[in-house]
């Protein structure tokens, strides 16, 4: 534990608006990520618990306060410095899947490295060990609209996979599916954690949430509790 | 950078192929402005590659000159071989004068009948029309100094009345004449008498003419050739001196005969197709115009419908950049596609319409390429805003679109 984190927040504010109608979302938010940890982000609506994500995923800029990143400060950064700090070290999963529609699954998970400007050859052998890691290998030439929810779901966290990035981001990434769909998703970002990626994750399931190995509480735009070593990522047995 | 052009041409194809019928309706204000540009430019170089030869038909530096009405109801006094020798000696410059004179008459040949043009002419006439003899020849100066009874054939009438392969030496009839095919003419696209077919001719000499189908020693009208060297203005004028001195017409009043330049007329189609092609560059330019913001107009469409997608790329880490030039790539190629649709388009139509009012088909490679190179342009000048657009998107605002 001598090395320093991953991810470093220190008292982060974040104001939307200004004068009478500013809403400050985050008032001074410390908090300290580990190479390796499962973390799963909990709160009521309105908890900050959204905003702190896009912060921690490089889209968005603190108001005040510092964010070190690999020890790199990233609210110095420009808007293009932090697309390349996404492109190299973050893998991205949503709520809705966000997949391009009429593309198969193949090219969905080809994105990321398009933008890389990797070769052709290299796009499809990384593009369909992603998605072999998935498990969705033999769906590659389906479009989105041919796949079960669960299914495209597992086409983004390939896309989010392909790039091999140090940090995968999930936001709300079993919102839109049943429970059975969901804890397959939390058995495969608990494996691919076991494979030393960063998972950070937004959730309002405490189901859910007992998959992390770290559970981060906001309340009112504040870490309320950290709820550490919280199981190691053991329920894998019990859920299965 | 060429990855990123690659990669970006690639998004743009695709883009295009999963949205085919969009693309289709976004391009087509340029499909139809680079076809309709092309194929009025390409009739119009058929239209005037038409005249131009028409007027070539006529000869090249040359003046006909034939006698006009200055009173509707008194017919002009004719001209006469006396008219045709002084200009030929008094004017300078002037190469050969051939006085013409024409009729019609039934062409009679093995039981075959065929109503045609008759043409008195000499030698010089073959000259100053860039008339050629291609099989057989031309008159003598005997046959000319006494009139006899020898023809020359336009293709027409040998396509008409003569059924088997042997036309030269045959005696045949015109009218109540009979006389000796000596030689035919070459294919050629235009006459003199008014409305005639310059192929449907008999030509004989001008003397024969006159005497045996008219019955007097008028000259209907003539053509000078001049020397190209001397100023075509001022040959005119003297010969307009010298025909109203020989007219006897005095100050004041109009001249009883007309001057045709052919080099003239020549001025005048090119200066006509010149304003042509003008005012189809701006309507070429118009038309395109309005195809550009019809791009823009999709383009914004798209940019806004696929808000969430722009999210999507740029959170996964596509740079502003790279986002603009990808919708910036999408209209170009849309409108690159746009133009080479019009250009085949345009080929189609022109070959069409050309065999329809019969112009011959020119293809001009310029304009094709002009055209497809403007709708590129188009591409990235109403392709730009959109794109822009694109790039500006705040991530997290795009990726929360519904």
């Amino acid at each position: 534990m001598s090395q320093p984190p991953l991810i470093e927040l220190e008292g982060i504010t974040k104001t939307f608006g200004e004068g009478a109608a500013a809403f400050q979302a985050l008032k001074g938010v410390d908090l300290k990520i580990q190479r390796g940890d499962f973390v799963a982000v909990m709160g009521p609506s309105g908890s900050g618990k959204s905003t702190t994500m896009n912060i921690l995923g490089c889209l968005d800029v603190p108001t005040s306060g510092k964010f070190r990143f690999r020890g790199v400060e990233v609210q110095a950064l420009s808007r293009d410095q932090r697309s390349l700090l996404r492109r190299r070290y973050l893998g991205f999963v949503f709520q809705g899947f966000n997949l391009l529609a009429r593309t198969t699954a193949l090219e969905n998970v080809e994105l990321p490295l398009l933008y890389r400007g990797e070769s052709k050859k290299l796009r499809r052998e990384a593009a369909e060990h992603a998605l072999d890691q998935v498990g969705l290998l033999p769906w590659a030439e389906h479009t989105p609209a041919e796949l079960s929810g669960g299914q495209q779901q597992r086409v983004a966290i390939a896309r989010a996979l392909v790039t091999e990035p140090d940090v995968l981001l999930a936001d709300e990434p079993t919102g839109n599916l049943d429970t059975e769909r969901s804890v397959e998703i939390m058995q495969l970002l608990n494996r691919l954690n076991a494979d030393g990626i960063t998972v950070l994750m937004v959730t309002h399931e405490e189901e859910m949430a007992e998959f992390a190995k770290t559970i981060v509480h906001f309340r009112d735009g504040l870490v309320e509790r950290i709820e550490r070593g919280h199981k190691s990522g053991a329920p894998l047995e019990e859920h299965a | 950078m060429f990855g990123m052009i690659g990669a970006t041409m690639l998004l743009a194809l695709r883009e295009i192929r999963r949205h085919l019928l969009r693309s289709f309706l976004t391009t087509l204000g340029i499909i139809i402005g680079v076809a309709a540009v092309i194929t009025m430019v390409t009739l119009g170089r058929g239209l005037t590659a038409d005249v131009q030869e028409d007027i070539a038909g006529l000869g090249s530096d040359v003046f006909i000159v034939f006698p006009s009405r200055t009173d509707p109801n008194v017919a002009p006094p004719p001209f006469d071989e006396e008219d045709v020798r002084a200009v030929e000696m008094q004017i300078p410059g002037v190469e050969a004068v051939a006085g013409a004179v024409e009729t019609n008459a039934i062409a009679f040949h093995n039981g075959q009948d065929w109503q045609t043009g008759v043409q008195g002419a000499s030698r010089a006439f073959f000259a100053a029309q860039s008339i050629e003899v291609v099989e057989g020849r031309e008159f003598s100066d005997r046959e000319e100094a006494r009139g006899e009874s020898v023809c020359i054939l336009g293709p027409k009438i040998v396509e008409e009345i003569f059924v088997e392969d042997r036309v030269l030496g045959e005696e045949m009839r015109i009218g109540n004449v009979s006389c000796q095919v000596i030689g035919v003419i070459d294919e050629r696209s235009s006459s003199i008498g008014p409305g005639n077919d310059a192929n449907d001719i008999v030509i004989m000499p001008l003397k024969t003419v006159q005497r045996r189908f008219i019955g007097n020693n008028n000259i209907q009208y003539f053509v000078v050739k001049y020397d190209p060297a001397y100023e075509a203005g001022a040959m005119q004028n003297q010969l307009i001196d010298l025909l109203r001195e020989r007219r006897v017409i005095q100050d004041g009043e109009d001249n009883n005969f007309n001057i045709v330049d052919t080099a003239e007329i020549n001025d005048t189609v090119n200066q006509v197709t010149g304003v042509m092609t003008l005012v189809v560059t701006v309507i070429a330019g118009i038309s395109l115009l309005v195809g550009g913001i019809g791009i823009m107009n999709i383009m914004l469409v798209s940019v806004t419908e696929r808000t969430r997608e722009i999210g999507i790329r740029l959170a996964i880490g596509a740079l502003a950049r790279e986002v603009r030039l990808q919708f910036l790539t999408e209209a170009v190629v849309l409108c690159c596609f746009g133009g080479l649709i019009g250009i085949g388009l345009a080929f189609g139509l022109s070959v069409l319409l050309a065999g329809a009012i019969d112009l011959p088909f020119i293809f001009d490679p310029v304009v094709n390429v002009m055209s497809f190179v403007f709708s590129a342009i188009m591409g990235i000048i109403f392709g730009y805003y959109p794109a822009h657009r694109a790039s500006k998107l705040d991530p997290i605002d795009a990726l929360r679109h519904e």
